[in-house]
């Protein structure tokens, strides 16, 4: 059942409508709810995919379905149909202005309502997908300060990576922290890449996702075999950045597990030909994040490295 | 005068970003101008310009003060100026939300490093700063309520000899501008606000001149005189009162900046954008000045119109 959210009035004819799509069955009252939502950032396209393939695959088999799923793919819905990052005309990113505020500008009107709208679910998955410049294998971000609530949900997600980092005040603001701190368990995807859909992506997750509906005794259907991921407590993060500018060419494969000392990749001086930087791995480990847009500035981020843990 | 380059960025495509820093005195690290962290800060820029002119001529007339530097800024993105983006060039990322900064970040994450670094020991700070939302205001002076010796840095509010200073209390989001963290960082930090961003008011440019050189004269640090501007009324935001719309279309306004309205005085009249009618009539609440008017002819729903102060 298609059921609005959050309206308000646009300046000529139109409205801003956020849409949610519930899915129940035996939805008897205490039954578990979990929310799916994605796009808040607007060039953030993989959760798009998720989102049509789960409605579709939880509505044609309800009966295995026990208790209420709301599927949210839109909640920047301007931004997306206009392949705006952030939420058009306002400065701040979407997410950073949650628990938002009925009597703030309409983002924040907005952001009120979604809170409110999830509000008692037992878990929400909000997924991402990096930006157009780093392209993500699936992961799972947690903050240390959620970590001892949040892991065991995140094994479940046929993830490849859990990241459990330490949290800047400015994630207070975001729509994940704002549900933790109300008792709904929410776990952020990242994967993939910004204004791209990567099928085997999507279907990782799905697989992910009805793993966990399952352990929570919400589906009956079948499942698949889930992967073990691997968590970064304990181990070091490597850094690759470009000190030079110019176009960035990849060496490796993104998720590849490369070696201290390997070629990551080189930047190139367009004009000259020349190479200006050689990017190589300070570390052994899975090359987790790569660059997938070539044009870099002095400082610009080409990958990240899961380390082994062993020195 | 000490001309400097502060921190420099690399592009694959233009002359490398050089922020200029301007340096007058010598010995202690008094107080740092910084003008335009976007590239609409027009009239932030100019301000800081006229600054750099003025105290280059006192300098050479020997009046600052001995053993105490001045530093300024004008402006740290002309990238963006150049090509009339507000925000980063290619991440549409914005410096003010970046601070402290990040050394191994992405680009505008090391450009607030770079001049966080060369700024953050100064004992006072002045950011010549615009606001999200369009529109003009009643040119005033804004500390955030964080501060170490905070009770001390509202008295100096009244330096400036602005008619309003203001007591923000921080929202999660303002947690990685230059104000909040040079207040961290055991700077007395403040934020001027001039009447418009975009445009170079040869009034309001010369009010925001005049505020900055007030506050330095009132310090010790410029051995000069001029006169003491206004007296400087000092409130917390919070007991400021916002008007915002709760239908959308045109915005035809009938008070604007620095009116003295009466409660239940016409403010505004929302259009219907197609038809012609008139759908809505805000009225003052109160009795008091007009501090804040949005300048866009439409407004949606949820638009922070009208900000006015109790008399
Ligand atoms: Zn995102």
């Amino acid at each position: 059942m298609i059921k609005s959210v959050s309206i308000a009035a646009l300046p000529v004819t139109e409205n801003l409508v956020i849409q949610k799509n519930r899915i129940e069955n035996n939805a008897l009252p205490g039954c578990k709810r979990v929310c799916i939502v994605t796009g808040t950032h607007g060039d953030e396209l993989e959760g798009q995919y998720v989102c049509a393939r789960l409605a579709k695959l939880l509505n044609n088999e309800k009966q295995k379905l026990s208790g209420i799923i709301d599927i949210y793919p839109a909640i920047n819905p301007l931004g997306i149909d206009s392949v705006t990052r952030g939420f058009p005309m306002f400065d701040l990113d979407m997410n950073r202005i949650f628990p938002g505020s009925p009597t703030g500008s309409l983002a924040e009107a907005v952001a009120y309502d979604i809170v409110r709208d999830i509000e008692g679910a037992d878990i929400c998955i909000d997924i991402h997908s990096s930006n157009i410049f780093l392209r993500e294998i699936p992961q799972i971000r947690v903050s240390e300060q959620t970590e001892a609530m949040l892991f065991p949900y995140a094994l479940m997600l046929n993830v490849d990576l859990i990241w459990i980092h330490t949290a800047a005040t400015v994630l207070e603001s975001t729509l994940a922290h704002t549900l933790n701190m109300r008792g709904i368990k929410t776990l952020v995807v990242e994967m993939g890449v910004g204004m791209r859909i990567t099928e085997g992506y999507c279907s990782q997750l799905i697989d992910g996702i009805l793993n966990l509906l399952h352990e929570l005794g919400m589906w009956s259907g079948q499942v698949q075999q889930t992967k073990t991921p691997i968590v970064s407590k304990d181990r070091g993060v490597g850094f690759l950045n470009s000190d030079a500018a110019g176009i960035f060419i990849p060496n490796v494969s993104h998720g590849d597990y490369i070696r201290a000392g390997d070629l990551v990749g080189k930047v190139f001086d367009p004009l000259t030909g020349n190479i200006v930087e050689n990017a190589i791995s300070p570390c052994d480990g899975v090359l987790f994040t790569l660059r997938e847009y070539p044009v870099v500035f002095g400082g610009s981020l080409l990958a990240r490295i899961m380390g082994d843990g062993n020195g | 005068m000490v001309k400097n380059i502060i921190y420099s960025i690399k592009s694959p495509y233009r002359q490398s970003l050089d922020i200029i820093g301007y340096t007058f005195g010598f010995g202690e690290l008094s107080c740092c101008i910084v003008g335009a962290l976007r590239g609409n800060e027009i009239q932030q820029m100019a301000i800081c310009a006229q600054l750099v002119n003025t105290i280059k001529l006192l300098e050479e007339k020997g009046c600052i003060a001995e053993n105490k530097s001045i530093m300024i800024i004008p402006c740290a993105n002309y990238y963006s100026m150049n090509i009339g983006k507000r925000f980063w060039t290619m991440d549409n990322t914005d410096i003010n939300r970046m601070f402290p900064g990040y050394e191994l970040g992405e680009t505008t994450q090391r450009i607030a490093d770079g001049l966080f670094k060369a700024i953050k020991d100064y004992k006072f700070g002045v950011q010549m700063a615009s606001f999200y939302q369009e529109g003009e205001f009643l040119p005033h002076v804004k500390v955030m309520n964080t501060a170490s010796g905070k009770e001390e840095a509202y008295k100096f509010l009244s330096d400036f000899g602005l008619p309003y200073g203001l007591i923000r209390n921080p929202s999660p989001y303002d947690t990685t501008t230059l104000n909040y963290n040079w207040q961290i960082w055991g700077c007395q930090a403040f934020s001027l606000f001039a009447t418009y961003t975009e445009h170079i008011g040869g009034q309001s440019t010369q009010a925001a001149v005049n505020a900055a050189l007030r506050f330095l004269i009132a310090k010790g640090i410029l051995k000069w005189s001029l006169h003491p501007g206004s007296h400087t009324r000092i409130l917390n935001e919070d007991n400021i009162w916002r008007i915002s719309t709760s239908c959308a279309g045109i915005l035809k306004k009938y008070e604007s900046v620095e009116a003295e309205v009466k409660e239940g005085d016409l403010l505004c009249e929302i259009i219907h954008p197609i038809e012609g009618n008139t759908i809505d009539r805000v009225v003052s609440p109160i009795d008091g000045t007009v501090f804040f008017s949005y300048n866009k002819q439409l407004v949606m729903e949820h638009t922070d119109i009208f900000n006015i102060i109790p008399f």
